[in-house]
């Protein structure tokens, strides 16, 4: 600002004719077609785009984290509900809609370096992943493989019109298949938060009088937990750092198990309830403060 | 697959892709052991007696580049070609201080602004993404951004070792560049933090040139060479 005596000594031109202001003027010797200028203008352009492109696929990360967490939420309730299968035909519905959301993404990805966009996708496949193997295990009592993870997200033209209406105008018309790649380490902090979920499963379940569940869900974390002490810290340091709520899930369901064996053998089944329900409270109340 | 086998699966791929991050450092080392010499060898234009040789300095970092190119071609080969955001931040920064170099070069040379092509060309790696190892749009543009820093000195200093008209040369062609730059929106990252740097670059360069014209210095600026301060 200060500089308007300094180029008016050398630059002798009228300012009269250029009424945007004192930094505009100064400008006035830049051609706005000159080879700079235009270079410039398609830099713009090409940063727009990508940004643009970014945004678009945070959005629809956003969307795949909610969508997600509500089909976790959903399936915590099977094990109170009586009607399990329909719980279980309803998540798998959900699951569906974020596999679409998640073909949205494979395609704005198209022919792009996905790691370039990485960052914006990461956190709705983590948790798309911790949904899918929460299901996973409720289903089946297993791990779901990264590779059985990836099998789902390959989708063909088949299922092209429910989404045409939506973003897909842009699609190449040679090509018919999209596929998105889970990268290990998003299935590896969507697992290391799948084992949060399950030991929740697993105190409510006490509470619902279902005494076999903990047990195997607590060999189940050991297992988990084990192979991520194998991973120890070759993995990123987001992978680390999960490592350390992991223990702590572990040790509450350890330490359900236990009271379930001491008190069980002297507290009748339909009591058993009770007192684990107080623990229950307790596990959330400190899951808030955390 | 039991649960330890696709852990060890898992292992294996994590462990891969620390060994190929190890062997890209160790190029990126070598990157920038010669992006010091180059830079090392351009900062004596900033010395009083550096202007004369211009020219012979360019030269000489030219062949220099040289030195990157086979650098970086051994860089590329060191991971799969259609990853190169998965690994982007190990040779970043290397790459924006090369086109920075790169583009000092040719301003030197030409006084003009080197294009995107061109520093890929002088850096043996492409403009376009798709054609391979390339130069990502905002590294090129931060390279640029410490040019503008670069040249802000060099005002002061040519000055210093008498040259008069040379501030007045940088003055519009930093005010071209910041008007490029204008034009563009940035978002609230690194590119944007260096871009608010410009603005210090341009300030300073008008301070010279303002102490020039109330000097009138200016005035004997195109024959003003050799005097001395």
């Amino acid at each position: 600002m200060s500089s308007k005596e300094g180029s008016g000594g050398f630059r002798k031109r009228k300012h009269d004719n250029f009424p945007h202001g004192q930094r505009r003027e100064e400008k006035e010797n830049v051609n706005p077609s000159s080879a700079l200028m235009m270079s410039f203008k398609s830099f713009q352009l090409e940063l727009d785009t990508r940004h643009d492109k970014y945004e678009r696929l945070v959005k629809l990360s956003r969307d795949i984290t909610i969508e997600s967490k509500r089909t976790i939420f959903l399936l915590h309730r099977f094990t109170s509900a009586p009607n399990g299968e329909e719980i279980l035909n309803e998540s798998e519905a959900k699951l569906d809609a974020v596999r679409r959301k998640i073909k949205q993404v494979a395609q704005e990805l198209m022919g792009e370096d996905m790691y370039q966009f990485h960052r914006a996708i990461s956190p709705g496949l983590q948790e798309y992943v911790e949904a899918v193997s929460f299901q996973y295990f409720i289903k089946t009592r297993s791990l779901v493989s990264v590779e059985e993870i990836n099998k789902q997200l390959i989708f063909t033209v088949e299922d092209r019109e429910e989404i045409t209406n939506t973003t897909s105008s842009s699609q190449d018309k040679q090509t018919n298949t999209w596929s998105l790649k889970v990268t290990p380490v998003d299935y590896l902090l969507g697992v290391a938060d799948l084992t949060g979920e399950l030991m929740r499963l697993c105190i409510s379940s006490v509470g619902n009088g279902d005494i076999d569940t903990p047990f195997e869900l607590s060999q189940f974390l050991r297992q988990i937990y084990d192979g991520f002490t194998f991973i120890g810290n070759t993995g990123p340091y987001e992978v680390s750092k999960k490592l350390y709520t992991l223990k702590q899930s572990l040790a509450k369901v350890e330490n359900a198990c236990y009271t379930l064996k001491v008190r069980g053998s002297e507290i009748p089944k339909h009591m058993l309830a009770d007192v684990f329900s107080t623990k229950t409270e307790l596990i959330d109340q400190e899951e808030g403060l955390s | 697959m039991s649960v330890s086998d696709m852990f060890i699966a898992l292992q294996g791929v994590l462990t891969a892709d620390q060994d190929i991050r190890e062997e890209i450092r160790k190029v990126v080392q070598t990157l920038e052991q010669t992006a010091r010499e180059i830079l090392t060898l351009l900062q004596g234009v900033h010395q009083g007696a550096g202007f004369q040789d211009i020219p012979k300095k360019c030269q000489k970092a030219r062949e220099h580049f040289g030195t990157v190119r086979t650098q970086l071609a051994s860089l590329k080969t060191k991971f799969p070609a259609d990853q190169y955001y998965r690994f982007h931040e190990h040779w970043r920064f290397v790459l924006q201080r090369l086109v920075f170099l790169a583009a000092f070069v040719v301003y030197l040379e030409t006084e003009t602004l080197v294009t995107r092509e061109a520093v890929a060309e002088i850096l043996g790696i492409e403009a376009d993404r798709e054609r391979g190892f390339h130069l990502d749009i905002e590294d090129y543009l931060s390279g640029v951004l410490t040019l503008a820093s670069e040249l802000a000195r060099l005002a002061v200093n040519s000055v210093t070792a008498g040259d008069y008209s040379r501030p007045l040369r940088i003055s519009t062609f930093i005010n071209e560049l910041d008007s490029g730059f204008r034009l563009l929106n940035l978002k609230n990252d690194s590119l944007r933090k260096r871009y608010d740097g410009l603005k210090y670059d341009v300030k300073k360069i008008e301070e010279v040139v303002y102490d020039l014209s109330i000097r009138g210095l200016n005035k004997e600026a195109t024959g003003g060479v050799g005097g001395e301060k």
